[in-house]
């Protein structure tokens, strides 16, 4: 079996401090109930600086220029013990600032609802320009070259016609308004959500371009896993995220559409870009999403309470490369596809069976011989102090608990098994972009650099949250050590009539 | 507690009274005793339905619950469990809410 391969990934951060005051739904809420609030006084005393942000020891593994590994040994707490070395730019991405998001979120606005004060929009283009990766899109940067507005224009859009404020530095420098009437899922509010989902994502990509070997013009399909919604009232999801982001970009020979199941929905994504390239249907396929404004500042509160600074400020992103066997890349077994079904169960014990024993026995491949689990990534200095604990210390746990079960391991050997198979936290508390697929970067290049030769990816999801089900979700994929392209051989029906009946003459004859 | 919950809870309070008891799950200990606190003496975060509400029900943890049900169901659904959590520290998380 020819199995497709990880051909790139790429991870970027967006620091977002303003958003994360005026735009994460537990500020967003609290204004709402009680505007005088203690914690909306409090939240901007407690942000970060993007130098801070770019020097929190996270964030540069995130980027790829630090192994997570680092993280176990880095003196904590990670926010007080700032790395010595650090840059906005990775092998995988780059850490950008808010001022180059909102002028970024003008640039992929196609229905002309983002407005722009003037002398914000001209400086932010030239940051814009002078990266990198950016450059192949000029043509539409240049649409930061349109007049702005003045600040006394952007305070009446606010104000009067409900348009939804972005600051930059404490000041309002922009806005999104409405896209429709009345329509409740085309409010200024929504379209802010989705148009930041669809501009960080869009970087993403084209930061993929600019270090892999990938072409915008040879995507075939892209398959969108973020957690927004994009429709109208009559359709609230109708999509179609990925190819709003493929056309940014200039992916101009690609299709896509969007997945959704909740954290689960990358790696979902991913078993379908993995499943679609090896029947042949497309060559190239990149699973990408952007990131959650909504989720910035989550749980701020606990934070503050505690002393902590806000450390969910940072949009994130991510992009996989799925290609055909090229004979060097890392290959996902399509044959080994973890999945939760739905008559599973839902205890802890039946979903780690289900996503992680079960296909495995079905390969017959031993717990012992992964040599790193990748499931629920959130950095523990976010969760801990907010009541949730440690995910994937608690992941590693339970995995490690049940091989003691099936006699894989020794009970007394659990916190070995957690410190060699596992990895500290280190990805934002995006929901869906912890959700396994942080390390697969790091994975591909242990793989190629044979450090390990497999690693399993591992996604949940919390479909409760929807009201609809109590489910669970979960699914999950291998992904292993290429041994080289191997031929396989169509037999046809004749053929094989032909051999079945010689080896039946022989057989009649020897008796 | 999620905000839903304690809606839910409130309701079948309303309508079973005293005979209701409350299961958590929670594998936290600081989650287990907030969730505790709220359907004993009431939201302590004032963000929700129970918010000043004393249900004063009776909470245990499912580890709790260990020699009331079947060993092999036990098994199942919570085995694997006990050798990942601080089960101690989930009881006590629990108990001190308890009359």
């Amino acid at each position: 079996m020819s199995f497709p391969v990880i051909k790139g990934t790429s991870y970027s951060l967006f620091h977002a401090p303003e958003m994360t005051v005026h735009q994460g739904t537990n500020q967003t809420s609290e204004r709402h109930k009680n505007p005088d609030s203690e914690h909306l006084k409090d939240i901007p005393k407690s942000l970060r600086s993007f130098d801070e942000v770019v020097k929190y020891p996270p964030n540069q593994v995130y980027i790829g220029n630090v192994k997570p590994e680092m993280l176990k040994c880095h003196k904590r707490p990670w926010y007080e013990n700032p790395l010595a070395v650090a840059n906005t730019d990775g092998p995988y991405g780059s850490i950008y600032a808010e001022d180059e998001l909102i002028a970024f979120i003008k640039v992929v606005d196609v229905f002309d609802l983002v407005v722009l004060e003037d002398s914000f929009q001209k400086a932010t283009k030239v940051k814009l320009e002078n990266r990198k990766e950016l450059q192949i899109i000029d043509k539409q940067l240049a649409k930061l070259d349109t007049k702005g507005v003045l600040f006394d224009e952007l305070d009446k859009l606010v104000l009067e016609d409900g348009a939804e404020p972005m600051y930059h530095a404490g000041r309002l420098v922009g806005c999104v308004k409405k896209a429709h009437e009345f329509d409740a899922v085309l409010t200024s509010h929504v379209m802010f959500e989705n148009l930041a989902s669809k501009a960080t994502a869009a970087i993403n990509l084209l930061s993929m371009f600019a270090k892999t070997n990938l072409r915008p013009e040879e995507v075939d399909y892209i398959i969108e896993a973020s957690e927004e919604a994009c429709g109208d009232m009559n359709q609230r999801g109708g999509g179609n995220i990925a190819k709003a982001i493929g056309e940014v970009c200039g992916c101009v020979n690609a299709t896509g559409s969007d997945t959704r199941s909740f954290c689960a929905g990358p790696v979902h994504a991913l078993v379908q870009a993995a499943a679609l390239v090896q029947s042949g249907v497309y060559k190239n396929v990149v699973v990408l999403a952007g990131g959650s404004t909504a989720k910035l500042g989550m749980n701020s509160k606990s934070h503050i309470e505690k002393g902590i600074p806000v450390l969910e400020d940072v949009l994130g992103t991510f992009a996989i490369h799925i290609g055909e066997n090229d004979g060097v890349n890392p290959v996902i077994r399509t044959d080994a596809v973890g999945r939760h079904t739905i008559g599973a169960g839902s205890a802890p014990q039946a979903v780690i069976t289900a996503i992680v024993t079960d296909p495995l026995d079905r390969v017959d491949i031993s717990l012992k011989d992964v040599d790193k689990f990748s499931p629920e990534l959130q950095n523990p200095e976010i969760t801990v102090p907010a009541g949730a604990g440690d995910v994937p210390l608690s992941n590693y746990k339970m995995i490690a608990a049940l091989g003691v079960k099936r006699g894989d391991f020794i009970k007394e050997d659990i916190d070995k098994i957690v410190n060699e198979k596992g990895m500290p936290g280190f990805a934002p508390t995006q929901g869906h972009i912890p959700s396994g697929v942080p390390y697969i970067g790091f994975a591909r290049q242990e793989i190629l650099n044979q450090n390990i030769k497999r690693a399993m990816i591992i996604g949940k999801g919390s479909l409760f949250l929807g009201r609809l089900t109590n489910l669970f979700d979960g699914v999950s994929f291998i992904m292993e050590t290429n041994e080289g392209v191997q031929e396989t051989t169509n037999v046809s029906k004749e053929e094989v009539r032909s051999i079945v009946a010689e080896a039946l003459k022989n057989l009649a004859q020897n008796l | 507690m999620d905000l839903e919950n304690q809606a839910r809870i409130k309701s079948l309070a309303d309508q079973y009274g005293e005979d209701l008891v409350v299961v958590l799950g929670a594998g936290e200990a600081e989650a287990a005793s907030l969730a505790a606190e709220t359907v004993t003496e009431g939201d302590p975060t004032y963000a929700g339905p129970l918010a000043g509400v004393q249900l004063g029900l009776p909470v245990y943890h499912a580890f709790e619950l260990k020699d009331s049900v079947d060993p092999g169901v036990y098994d199942d659904q919570a085995g694997m469990m006990e050798m990942v959590l601080d089960v101690d520290a989930l009881i006590d998380a629990v108990k001190k809410f308890r009359a």
